[in-house]
């Protein structure tokens, strides 16, 4: 007998629309259903819409195209089978503990006198007793939390979403958290009964969840609905486990070329475009002479690990040297190409040359960026240039964060100056002749 | 980031300094108009340049007024910088100077009018430059206190980090003042300077044109404009008049104020900002201009080197705590303070024996007149905040609604609403309408848009993580308002409750007696006792309206605004 069906999702699609008309999809084509028993986690890169997502479940967010389903039934508005846990705890820092906890039980048919014992019960239940009338900014950041969640639990919704709740939190108060939640989850001791958790820790999510959702992004589609049938409590340590993590960083860190195939299925007039993960310089040389340093090869989950990266961190670092053919990466590996290992040994100025070459060849937007300054007479053109240039293919967001990306890049590179005031970008040449701002 | 009250930093009990600083204040105050009543010159009614309601004068006019405001502004600024520092580093003059400043700002500018006229046409007989002068310091006074109140919080908050940096860097006072303390309170500076200057407009329009001694006195200039097109009846030169002060507004908007918010975010001190912040398109202009920013290098490297070359040789001196402004000593401070206030008590004994002169009835009486008006001024703001609750709300909550509603309502909160007067007194008299209660609509004119101004921000700054709450808790009608937007906005609406409430109080002098070619419609209340006092030249009177009219604010300040702004800031403090 299968469980019943408590979400279902048909072919749905969201797309905004941004300024000039630009219009952005960040999710096409996702079909998922969550049953009951289910323990969900929703894994992507960032910006990848698994929040958007999330909030659509919930129907904070309408969908474009396509049918959200509870219980076989669509609704209008919020979803009346969820309750939800926010990353930024979203408390009304004017109530107390207590009446944050009782907003949860606000349209129950109950008494005041229960409604009461019941908030009183579910603020013991998180461990937040004799804190009641504490407001929100008396409390640290996981017990903030704590009240999150207790409010979210008061509501006893069938379906309990949480979006990212342990990344404002410190490492060990996450932890300490994550087993509660979990103790109430296994023990029964709460009346829902499916979870769906949207994070970013590949490792969070193999050691809570029991089937993974790997979204890829622009747009997002699920490319991967992974079992994670290992028993609780789980053993970070065991082999079963971190072949699970490790089989998910390799789907993550592939997630590239499923992109560019989308991208050209979908939009083939527009002109393919090579985006630059928002990266600093410094810690794409840091990275690769680390790599360099522990003999040119290794596992990106244990590496994560031991650096106590999340996905967040550590996949734009690894996209960007495949873009830049500093390394490749198959099944979770990383591997140092001849020019990565040049460049861990590269000086200063080197780098800088390795850099410029590297980008001129494989970044096309660029190379458009020096060619329009260099056939400009006084080699200076406008930052909204360029951005209008971007915007065509990507949201007006987006674009702009590219851009930022891109002029960091080339001014560490010394392929273009810019200046922050006139918002000008500028050949550093030019500036010798002309008065050019400092 | 408009924030009132910024001394308040504890709970304020009424201490010794507010006593002595009432004093001093209402001696200085009198003290003014005892001087200047002895030397009235006539102003002989043919040296006053006549207004021209010809259209083609408008521009001239509106140059002479734009002059007045910057002369203004620039004496405010100045002030602010001279007076904010002393107040924040010498411990014994704040005492005394930040009460007085509170007190200051209570007066309501509008009724002291009369008497700095007569003051100042005193000092220059027998020309306009004194009525001139009159009118640039009512501006001042509008702009003067809020941006000194906000340099003073910002030297008190600054993070003593920077200060140790200062000190062991070894910066004189001058390079402090130019490299740390001015950067640093920029933002708050440059915030604060642009809502007094657009507040100023109206003081502007009330205080170019003024009856004294049943005299008129016109200075050139759009508020005069303005009060000769409505005596005549003449309606299209008032909407001549209204339509250049749109874009007079609009254009120092878009050329100074915006330009002038857009550089200075340079100074913010959280380096992470990445989202968008101010921007201006001509600021942005004058960025890529070579000639402006060689003109700006030429003048301003020079000025940055001044400090290096007043520098002494004393360069190698060991790190020590900078002097402080004035290092007085003690004994001569409280020998400053004794004469202060001796000469305070001097002029307030002067002042209580001319009031007491018109004796217990006419006193009570203006108190009763005083409690109409306190009565106009609380209908009036509860009016406003009804309906600019609601709507801003809706605005502030759709963001493509906001982008365009902000800066309108921001021009209609700087636009002198006395300049609409005329229109409705001619609807009040066509329908027999007494302005008993029809004062209250006309003081809401000008003060409603800094609610609504104030609620759209307010509502446009909840967090989005608290509205999803709020739908995932179903959080309907009523309950919507009261647990999620009537907090949220909380302290938005208290910010601009009590600007429009101090802005109805200065308003009812010239809301409760209007005038439409040869009607003339007159409320009874405090504001209307002071005008007629004014017009009559009957010193005691305005004395009397001004002392009492500034004892209702203090007040009402005091039991109501204070307690309730303090909860704003513990409370409901949305972080």
């Amino acid at each position: 007998m299968t469980a019943a069906t408590l979400i279902e999702i048909r072919k749905l699609s969201k797309v905004f629309s941004g300024a000039n008309g630009a219009q952005f999809h960040v999710l096409s084509d996702i079909d998922l259903r969550v049953a009951e028993g289910d323990f969900v986690a929703l894994l992507g890169p960032s910006g990848s819409g698994k929040s958007t997502l999330l909030r659509i479940m919930a129907g904070l967010i309408q969908p474009t195209t396509g049918q959200v389903l509870y219980r076989g039934r669509a609704f209008s508005g919020t979803n009346p089978g969820v309750s939800m846990v926010f990353q930024s705890f979203a408390l009304f820092p004017w109530l107390t503990v207590l009446e944050n906890v009782e907003l949860g039980l606000q349209y129950a048919s109950i008494t005041r006198v229960e409604k009461r014992e019941k908030a009183i019960a579910a603020i013991d239940m998180i461990g937040l007793d004799g804190f009641e009338g504490a407001y929100p900014k008396e409390l640290s950041g996981g017990m903030r939390q704590r009240v999150g969640i207790g409010r979210a639990l008061v509501m006893e919704p069938d379906i309990l979403l949480m979006d990212e709740p342990f990344s404002a939190l410190d490492v060990l108060t996450a932890e300490n958290l994550k087993r509660d939640i979990l103790e109430l989850w296994q023990m029964g001791k709460i009346p829902t009964k499916a979870i769906v958790l949207v994070t970013h820790g590949i490792e969070e999510a193999v050691y809570m969840a029991d089937r993974a959702l790997v979204l890829s992004r622009d747009p997002a589609r699920i490319v991967n609905n992974m079992p994670i049938p290992l028993p609780h409590w789980r053993d970070r340590k065991s082999e079963p486990f971190t072949r699970l993590v490790d089989e998910l960083y390799s789907i993550l860190t592939q997630l590239k070329d499923a992109r560019s195939i989308v991208a050209e299925t979908s939009a083939p007039a527009t002109r393919k475009m090579t985006i630059i993960p928002d990266v600093a310089p410094g810690a794409v040389t840091g990275f690769i002479e680390l790599v360099d340093d522990l003999g040119g090869r290794v596992d990106l989950y244990k590496i994560g690990e031991s650096l106590a990266f999340d996905l967040e961190d550590l996949l734009p670092i690894v996209e960007t040297c495949r873009i830049f053919e500093f390394a490749t990466v198959s099944s979770g590996d990383f591997d140092l190409t001849p020019i990565g290992r040049e460049l861990a040994d590269a000086t200063v100025l080197e780098r800088k040359t390795i850099f410029r070459e590297q980008s001129l060849r494989y970044v096309p937007f660029m190379e458009r960026i020096l060619w329009v300054l260099q056939s400009k007479r006084n080699g200076q053109m406008p930052r909204e240039f360029f951005l209008e240039i971007l915007q065509k293919n990507l949201g007006r967001e987006e674009a702009d964060a590219q851009l930022d990306t891109l002029i960091s890049w080339g001014r560490y590179a010394e392929l273009f100056a810019y200046d922050e005031d006139s918002k000008l970008l500028y050949l550093e040449e030019a500036e010798t002749n002309d008065a050019t701002p400092e | 980031m408009n924030r009132l009250f910024l001394h308040i930093r504890t709970k304020h009990r009424i201490g010794w300094p507010d006593i002595l600083v009432t004093i001093i204040i209402i001696g200085a105050l009198y003290a003014i108009l005892d001087m200047g009543r002895g030397m009235v010159a006539p102003l002989s009614s043919t040296n006053q340049p006549a207004i021209h309601l010809n259209p083609v004068y408008l521009p001239y006019y509106a140059g002479q007024s734009l002059l007045r405001m910057f002369i203004a502004y620039a004496l405010s600024l100045a002030f602010s910088l001279v007076y904010g520092r002393i107040a924040a580093y010498h411990k014994f003059a704040e005492r005394i100077m930040i009460p007085a400043l509170d007190i200051l700002q209570s007066v309501p500018v509008l009724g002291f009018l009369s008497i700095t006229v007569t003051a100042f046409l005193a000092l220059f007989p027998g020309n306009l430059f004194g009525a001139e002068c009159a009118c640039i310091f009512a501006i001042f006074t509008s702009q003067a206190w809020n941006m000194t109140f906000s340099f003073y919080h910002s030297l008190t908050t600054m993070p003593s980090d920077l200060k140790e940096a200062a000190d062991i860097y070894r910066l004189r006072p001058w390079e402090r003042f130019v490299k740390l303390e001015v950067p640093f309170s920029m933002i708050g500076l440059v915030w604060n300077s642009m809502m007094s200057f657009g507040g100023a407009w109206f003081f502007l329009a009330a205080s170019e044109s003024i009856t004294v001694l049943h005299k008129n006195i016109q200075l050139p200039g759009i508020g005069s404009y303005m009060f000769k097109a409505y005596l005549e009846g003449n309606v299209p030169a008032m909407l001549y008049s209204i339509a250049t002060m749109i874009i007079v507004i609009v254009t120092v908007d878009q050329f100074v104020w915006r330009p002038i918010v857009a550089w200075s975010q340079k100074f913010k001190l959280d380096v992470n900002n990445s989202e968008n912040g101010p921007t201006s398109w001509f600021l942005q202009l004058l960025r890529r201009s070579e000639w402006v920013q060689a003109v700006l290098r030429a003048t301003f490297q020079p000025l940055g080197k001044l400090p290096e070359r007043l520098k002494t040789a004393a360069t190698e001196q060991p790190v020590r705590r900078p002097k402080r402004v004035l290092r007085i000593p003690r004994r001569a401070s409280w020998i400053i303070l004794a004469l202060v206030v001796l000469f305070g008590l001097r002029y307030t004994a002067g002042a209580v024996h001319q009031v007491l002169q018109l004796g217990w009835a006419q006193i009570l009486n203006a108190f009763q007149l005083g409690f109409y008006t306190f009565l106009r001024v609380i209908a009036a703001t509860a009016l406003g905040a009804l309906w600019a609750v609601p709507v801003g709300v809706v605005i502030g909550l759709n963001s493509r609604l906001s982008r365009i509603a902000q800066p309108i309502v921001q021009v209609a909160a700087s636009f002198p609403a006395n300049m609409v007067f005329p229109f409705v007194t001619m609807l009040y008299v066509a329908w027999h309408f007494g302005l008993n209660i029809g004062s209250v609509p006309l003081m809401m004119l000008g003060t409603q848009w800094y609610i609504l101004f104030n609620v759209i921000a307010g509502a446009m700054a909840i967090p989005s993580g608290l509205r999803e709450a709020a739908s995932i808790l179903r959080l309907r009608s009523l309950a919507w308002w009261k647990t999620l937007i009537l907090p949220a906005i909380f302290p938005n609406l208290i910010t601009g409750m009590i600007t429009a409430s101090g802005g109805a109080w200065n308003a009812s002098i010239v809301a409760e007696v209007t005038r439409w070619k040869s009607h003339t419609l007159s409320a009874s209340g405090l504001g209307a006792y002071i005008v007629h006092a004014t017009t009559d030249g009957n010193w005691s009177q305005i004395t009397l309206g001004i002392a009492v009219m500034s004892i209702f604010v203090v007040i009402i300040n005091r039991i109501l605004w204070h307690p309730l702004y303090r909860l704003t800031e513990t409370k409901y403090h949305l972080d």
